[in-house]
């Protein structure tokens, strides 16, 4: 180990670590009833009808963060596809059916569809309880890999035409986009949750476009998680080398 | 009236960057930059908690009922784990072509970049 | 009109997603044409916006107003110098997308607007983070901004610098962004607040009588690692070299012309914002801290600028030198820097990257950017090219009637004294070494240097091109012509430099306003630099022993070891000066 390094560390995390803890003595005591911002935000959410604050934190209040949010992953994502191309030096072979053990077989492709609806559902009841359009998108992306599991990696290219996916993980974007600048169009501001009526408090259509930006996220995420899945998978299991070598 | 939890989020952050800085394999530093982050997750829902408090969700709970956790720093955190996820595929993606690149993912065998 | 301040994010981020969706079944010229349509809209926008930001707009996003001062909602603010960076980074992102017109040899396969595509992206994300108010959401589009820089470096994957720069670029500026998030968790739990201004307030309400408290100033090491990290100011520098080397020309043009000033930005309107408050960092211990490591920056970028040979790099490194001096024009604090680096880092912007453009022509023609590699290669070839890259040097050094001269002047005189000095010297030094370049590369002058142990060639890069084009597309030439024009417009066109002066101060500098004008002072000091750089690369090139590297310069470039690790060291380092050189007003107050 280089010893210039450990000194730099050695003073670098030291001082740093003073001024944190010193920063922490200094903070208010944990669990302290002083939260401004939070408190206005339950009014805020109750105001418009929507059950899970976050949601309306997410989808409404700030909605103009997760549009940045969503917008690092759509980045990632084609950055993914960019970074993990073929190089020039390289060719895809198809992949090699794999044997499965009949007991993980017969598990993942139980689950799958439960996962799958489980997914859906808690993209679904986004305003409403716990979750919304990232965490449910992630579970009913992870469900369609229990293919993988389960069966092989041609099953799964089967269920996974990666240009649908892309061309979805694009219009989910441009819609979460589109009910923003029709905020505008309207007269008000951009994201204005000032579009559709309100409707009845804790039943799937109260916030307003609160469900609709959550389902944009929730397909976005969905079919996000797919393509960059697809994109490692690919690496591993069907690009190689030229020259016969395998990828690590 | 206690600030415990707080410098848990300064020992993980601390841990994490010893870990980058001195890492020997760049998977493993991809993942010590993680452990950066959780930093960031403790920090913030440790600053948003409030005794005996509940989540902020009203489906099954009177408004005013209960005394509930801040929602907002909620949100944030929830932006912080996308980004985090996020930004760890898009550097193993690098890590990935390094590899090929290189042929090595040990960080002291990479020094074309100096002087 | 303040309606419209989201729309230079919404705009972009919907181009590349229809580029996305429909990126599959166009052919290239058409996703090519979308690209440039988009982002000429937004830039059309920007300008538009900015023509109308006197008196400076704001905006809640979502509609949500204010109510008794108090609002849910995210600010976007659009005064000057937000939509002034706004429309710098849509007019170069223009600039870029023309010059790469027909500068990749193949798309990924199936996937023909995948780059324009990023570069829409990469547009959205730093005009959000300029016109951000709002302190989480300015780390949001912080983040995005990284995320495409960080693919778009590494996109050349056959190019094994390519995808270790980019590593390097995404390791240490991730950690500079986390630890801004924990500075602004700690904000958050002192004030209750994300908006920068109702944070600022929040701080001096909380301060007791003894002022700010470890806390305050925690928050503030922590957020300005992150934008210091961006703005590669010493000790947080080593990733720009390595990025900027090694990305495709036309994303090294938005790197160094406005991604890294947007960090020098950031400080300027988070301090301003957030800590210039009573509640805040004194103003003394800010100048301390930022003409400290500001200084700093820039000698060190000068010398390492001076000893490199690969020409990308050795303009990344003159991009450290002069974000160093931007940082010591703000960190003054007085009106007359604010509008000095205003008018500095526009000048700057367009010579870097009509500097840049010129080394992708090099890359083109001859597979290099190794100066010595290239010795006289260029002779008697490339005549345009030559002239521009020797006219961007004496820009770079601040010749009248340049922008970077005008600025430069108005900065010298705001900062005084002896930080005279560093300018006239960084400046020179910087510009020197482009122009010794010219004379090596498109004058074969001098003899042929020697290797070196220690440092980074330019040689065997994978050509961006498919093989030399036949000719060398109008665009590659047009791009740098034009950007040079512009950067000589922002010193000539009359009135330009006091409207830049008057919109900067209104949004900051505590409402005293300073005129920017030539001042004979300034035209013999920038005249003087550019003699002086001429005189660096004459001896250069013909006593290529008298500049040498000598000996105390070796430890200096030895620190640039190119391993990540060390560059993580040195970021905790660099967190732990800057407290230690703000300490002193938390603990004499």
């Amino acid at each position: 180990m280089n010893r210039l390094r450990l000194w730099l560390l050695a003073v670098g995390g030291a001082g740093l670590a003073a001024l944190l803890v010193a920063a922490c003595l200094d903070l208010p005591g944990f669990g302290g009833s002083r939260h401004p911002y939070g408190d206005r935000a339950v009014r805020a959410a109750l105001s418009r009808h929507t059950a899970n604050t976050i949601a309306s934190v997410n989808f409404d209040q700030r909605a103009y963060d997760t549009l940045g949010e969503m917008s690092i992953l759509f980045a990632a994502v084609l950055g993914c596809v960019v970074l993990l191309r073929e190089a020039r030096d390289e060719h895809r072979a198809r992949p090699e059916p794999a044997d499965v053990a009949r007991p993980v077989r017969r598990y993942a492709l139980l689950v799958l569809p439960v996962a799958l609806v489980t997914g859906l559902y808690v993209i679904a009841h986004g305003q409403l309880s716990p979750g919304g359009g990232f965490q449910g998108g992630v579970v009913a992306a992870t469900a369609l890999h229990l293919l993988y599991l389960g069966a092989d990696y041609h099953a799964l290219e089967r269920v996974r035409p990666l240009g649908v996916y892309e061309t979805t993980d694009a219009l989910a974007v441009s819609s979460y986009l589109v009910l923003g600048a029709a905020g505008i169009l309207a007269g008000t501001a951009f994201l204005a949750n000032t579009l559709l009526p309100y409707g009845t408090f804790n039943t799937l259509s109260s916030g307003g476009t609160v469900p609709l930006l959550n389902a944009a996220i929730g397909m976005e995420v969905a079919s996000a998680v797919v393509v960059l899945l697809a994109h490692f998978l690919d690496q591993a299991v069907e690009i190689e080398e030229e020259h016969g070598r395998g990828t690590p | 009236m206690h600030v415990l939890p707080y410098p848990v989020a300064a020992y993980i952050f601390l841990t994490g960057c010893y870990g980058l800085a001195t890492s020997r394999n760049l998977i493993h530093a991809v993942g010590c930059l993680a452990v950066c982050q959780s930093a960031t997750y403790v920090l913030l829902l440790a600053v948003g908690y409030r005794d005996g408090g509940t989540a902020p969700v009203f489906s099954d709970m009177k408004p005013g009922s209960r005394p509930l956790v801040d929602p907002v720093v909620q949100a944030l955190t929830l932006t912080d784990v996308v980004v985090g996820a996020t930004v760890t595929a898009l550097l193993l993606a690098l890590v990935l072509q390094i590899a090929k690149r290189h042929g090595t993912v040990d960080p002291d065998e990479l020094r074309e970049l100096r002087g | 009109m303040h309606h419209l301040i989201p729309l230079l994010v919404a705009i972009p981020l919907l181009g590349a997603a229809l580029l996305v969706a429909t990126g599959r079944h166009l052919p290239r010229i058409a996703a090519e044409l979308t690209g440039f349509v988009v982002s000429a809209g937004t830039a059309a926008l920007a300008l538009i916006l900015l023509l109308n930001s006197a008196p400076p707009m704001v905006e809640w996003v979502g509609g949500w107003l204010p109510v008794d001062g108090e609002s849910v909602g995210i600010l976007v603010v659009g005064d000057g110098p937000a939509l002034g960076m706004a429309a710098l980074a849509s007019l170069l992102t223009l600039a870029a997308l023309a010059y790469s017109w027909r500068y990749f040899d193949e798309p990924p396969r199936d996937r023909t607007g995948s780059f324009t595509a990023l570069m829409l992206v990469f547009q959205g994300a730093m005009c959000g983070f300029a016109v951000a108010g709002d302190l989480f959401n300015a780390f949001v589009f912080f983040e995005l901004m990284s995320v495409v820089a960080y693919a778009l470096t590494g996109y050349r994957i056959d190019e094994a610098k390519a995808v270790q720069g980019a590593l390097t670029f995404g390791i240490v500026n991730s950690l500079g962004a986390y630890a801004m998030l924990m500075g602004i968790a700690l904000l958050y739990a002192r004030t209750g607040e994300l908006a920068m201004a109702k944070i600022g307030r929040g701080l001096d309400a909380a301060a007791g009588p003894g002022g700010p408290d470890a806390l305050v100033l925690a928050s503030f090491v922590l957020v300005l690692t992150g934008l210091l990290v961006k703005a590669a100011a010493v000790p947080f520098h080593f990733w720009l070299p390595d990025a900027h080397a090694v990305a495709p020309t036309p994303v090294c043009m938005l790197l160094s012309g406005v991604m890294v000033e947007l960090g020098a930005y950031g400080v300027w309107r988070v301090y301003g914002t957030v800590f210039a408050g009573p509640g805040g960092i004194p103003a003394a211990d800010l100048t301390r801290a930022l003409v400290t490591l500001g200084a700093l920056t820039a000698v060190t970028g000068a010398v390492m600028c001076w000893y490199q040979r690969h020409i990308k790099r050795l303009l990344a490194y003159s991009t450290v030198a002069h974000t160093g001096l931007f940082l010591v024009g703000l960190g003054v604090l007085t009106p007359e820097g604010d509008d000095g680096v205003a008018l500095y880092l526009l000048g700057h912007a367009g010579v870097k990257a009509a500097l840049f453009a010129c080394a992708g022509v090099l890359l083109d023609r001859f597979g290099s950017v190794d100066e010595h590699a290239l010795h006289g290669r260029a002779r008697g070839q490339l005549r345009a090219t030559a002239v521009m890259f020797a006219v961007g040097g004496l820009g770079l050094a601040g010749l009248p009637p340049f922008g970077t001269a005008l600025g430069k002047a108005i900065t010298e005189e705001a900062v005084g004294g002896p930080f005279t000095v560093v300018y006239v010297a960084a400046s020179a030094i910087t510009a020197g070494a482009v122009l010794r370049v010219t004379a090596r590369v498109f004058l074969g002058l001098g003899p042929r240097p020697g290797d070196a142990e220690y440092e980074t060639s330019g040689s065997d890069e994978e050509p961006e091109t498919s093989g030399p084009l036949r000719r060398i597309p109008d665009t590659m030439t047009i791009v740098p012509a034009v950007l040079l024009a512009a950067a000589l417009a922002v010193g000539l066109a009359p009135g330009f430099g006091a409207l830049v002066a008057r919109s900067v101060n209104e949004a900051g500098s505590g409402g005293a306003h300073a005129s920017a004008h030539w001042t004979l002072p300034g035209v013999l000091l920038g005249v003087a630099s550019a003699l002086l750089a001429l005189a660096l690369a004459g001896l250069a090139v013909s006593r290529p022993g008298w500049v040498a590297a000598p000996g105390w310069a070796a430890p200096l470039r030895r620190l640039q070891s190119g391993h990540v690790g060390d560059y993580v060291a040195w970021l905790l380092v660099g967190a732990t000066v800057l407290g230690a050189l703000a300490l002193p007003g938390i603990l004499g107050s």
